[in-house]
């Protein structure tokens, strides 16, 4: 215990944490990441089975010639998670396009003018912001219906405030700064400043909002077409197989279990390499 | 005092425009109500009548303050698909949601603080990169997957609970608890990841601030100083998250309601927007806003407790 306190004491310099461990958590999520990839992008080309051939082996577990085993129609379940998650991926990556591209420009222009459409803007994105993403896409579902492109289209508009905020708050902080000041005495229009000179200065801001955003995407995406309100049957989503495997889950668990582990790996993924830059950067 | 007048000032003006906005979005929708009332019956006159009938053929802001009144005074309009009232529909399913989401707030708190301390202490100890690690993890899991594991673990291999069946408080309430356990954990569980997160990078760097350094000084032990000092000042930005998390957990609960089968709001929401029995949908959103309004509001009140310097700004 004595020695214990005594570690604990506050003269003894901080062990600062290592590049090696902040390194540690950028290789778990590249792996991962790249592995997700893959998957994804081998099943636009190439599944091992057609994803909706059926056969007599049905609830077959998990086996050489079907490495996931087989769904309820018997179908390959490591070929219907390739499709599902690429049509997840791609929903999520729309999302965070148009949220991405549209809140970056509305930060730019607030950040940099000011102003009342400033203040008023951002009065409306932390309305929105304090809102369960969840919640507020429910209301808009309701009002204009379900379907692939409503979902990115709905999940894209709310994602823009936390975007513009973030993008806005680095905005502003840049602008007092000397070099645009600089480039200002050059005689550089407005335009030219805010996207030549300040925006590639919050792209360090920018890619950890940016994995941020994709994960809520992909949780999003999940859990509406699990609850039958997102994608609709012929276009593919792990939600929705996540809401058909429960049925099944005490005759082929592996179902719920693979279909679910291919969220969590590409929500992990990300999350692990955003975080393992924070580190780095705080070393 | 000033302070919390003027924030339920503020409370009271943005619960209207919330109401007005939620109000608002049902009246996008296209197609009336009363065509889809009468069905394959409807003619423009029966249309037109029935329109009359509900008031629909006014102006929408004399409809919204009709009701806004009403919905004061416990008047929430009739399903379409019942033709029952409202609030009874809603009333009935609220205590199984608010149970669910007072037990995961509770299990949040409950958890999260002793375990972000714990960590905070041994800084940089193989426990606490294993609960970073595992963090990591927690924060990754959809609530449904989450959901669905604890149904197959306690459920089906460890036979704890029987997934799906739902036990009503006024049946058992000590089975009623034990049944509802699981779902709030399937709540709460990424939101404990997070708040621990925050509190712990809260509490190391309020231990490296200077005032900390003047208790050391004057002869404070590590624990007495982050007890005595840091931790006031490290709660602060906690309760942000907390209020944040008490909003997320309505959310994620209408989801995982779904895999419990809760007989709670959220699954009367979805059942709503499904049948488009829009009154019915319209009171619950209106609810889940006012909740996550209020529930912002409670925070900043806090927080002026916690930190008087707020009252000055």
């Amino acid at each position: 215990m004595l020695l214990m306190l005594g570690a604990m004491r506050p003269d003894k310099p901080r062990k600062t944490v290592s590049r090696q461990k902040a390194n540690g958590f950028l290789i778990a999520g590249g792996i991962i990441t790249a592995l997700m990839a893959a998957l994804v992008a081998v099943g636009w080309f190439w599944t091992p089975y057609p994803t909706t051939a059926m056969s007599r082996d049905k609830f077959l577990s998990p086996c050489v010639s079907h490495l996931l085993g087989t769904d309820n129609l018997g179908r390959d379940l490591l070929s219907r998670i390739m499709e599902g998650a690429g049509s997840t991926f791609l929903i999520a990556l729309c999302v965070v396009l148009i949220g991405g591209i549209v809140g970056t420009v509305i930060g730019c222009l607030t950040g940099y003018f000011g102003g009342v459409a400033d203040a008023v803007l951002m009065r409306v994105c932390d309305a929105i912001t304090a809102f369960p993403s969840i919640l507020l896409a429910l209301v808009l579902i309701a009002v204009f219906g379900s379907g692939k492109y409503r979902i990115i289209l709905i999940l894209g508009i709310l994602f823009i405030p936390s975007f513009a905020r973030v993008v806005r708050g680095e905005v502003a902080k840049q602008r007092t700064q000397n070099y645009v000041a600089s480039a200002k005495l050059m005689g550089a229009s407005d335009f030219r400043i805010i996207f030549l000179h300040i925006l590639p200065n919050t792209f360090q801001v920018l890619f950890p909002i940016l994995t941020i955003g994709f994960n809520n995407a992909v949780l999003a995406e999940a859990s509406m077409s699990y609850l039958g309100i997102g994608v609709r049957p012929p276009d593919a989503s792990l939600g929705r197989m996540l809401s058909e495997s429960q049925t099944y889950l005490a005759r082929a668990p592996w179902y719920a279990l693979c279909t679910g582990l291919a969220i969590v790996l590409m929500i992990l993924g990300l999350s692990l390499i955003s975080e393992g830059i924070q580190q780095r950067r705080r070393a | 005092m000033k302070y919390i007048l003027r924030k339920t000032i503020t409370l009271i003006i943005t619960l209207f425009i919330v109401s007005l906005l939620a109000f608002l979005a049902f009246q996008v929708i296209p197609g009336s109500p009363a065509t889809s009332m009468l069905g394959t019956s409807a003619t423009p006159e029966k249309v037109e009548a029935l329109e009359h009938e509900l008031g629909l053929d006014r102006p929408v802001l004399v409809q919204y303050g009709d009701w806004v009144k009403n919905f004061i005074s416990g008047d929430w309009g009739t399903s379409y698909s019942y033709r029952t009232p409202v609030k009874a529909m809603v009333m009935e399913k609220l205590p199984a949601t608010g149970a669910l989401v007072v037990m995961a707030f509770v299990l949040t708190v409950v958890v999260s603080f002793p375990l972000g301390i714990l960590v905070s202490r041994r800084e940089g100890s193989v426990l606490d990169k294993l609960i970073l690690v595992v963090d990591q993890i927690c924060m990754s899991i959809p609530p449904v997957f989450v959901g669905i594991l604890l149904c197959f673990l306690f459920g089906i291999t460890l036979r704890v609970f029987t997934p799906g069946r739902f036990v009503p408080f006024a049946q058992s309430p000590g089975r009623f608890l034990a049944y509802m356990f699981f779902p709030a954990l399937a709540v709460a569980l990424g939101r404990i990841a997070v708040t621990v997160k925050m509190l712990r990078s809260s509490i190391l760097e309020e231990m490296n601030k200077d005032y900390i350094r003047t208790a050391f000084s004057r002869g404070r032990t590590r624990s007495e100083a982050m007890w005595k000092h840091a931790l006031r000042n490290a709660v602060i930005p906690v309760i942000a998250v907390l209020a944040v998390t008490a909003a997320e957990l309505v959310a994620s609960s209408i989801v995982v309601e779904q895999v419990f089968t809760v007989p709670g709001i959220g699954r009367l929401l979805l059942a709503s927007i499904g049948t488009r029995d829009f009154p019915v949908a319209q009171a619950i959103v209106v609810l889940l806003a006012a909740w996550v309004v209020i529930v912002n509001f409670v925070a900043d009140v806090i927080y002026q407790y916690v930190d008087p310097r707020i009252r000055i700004q």
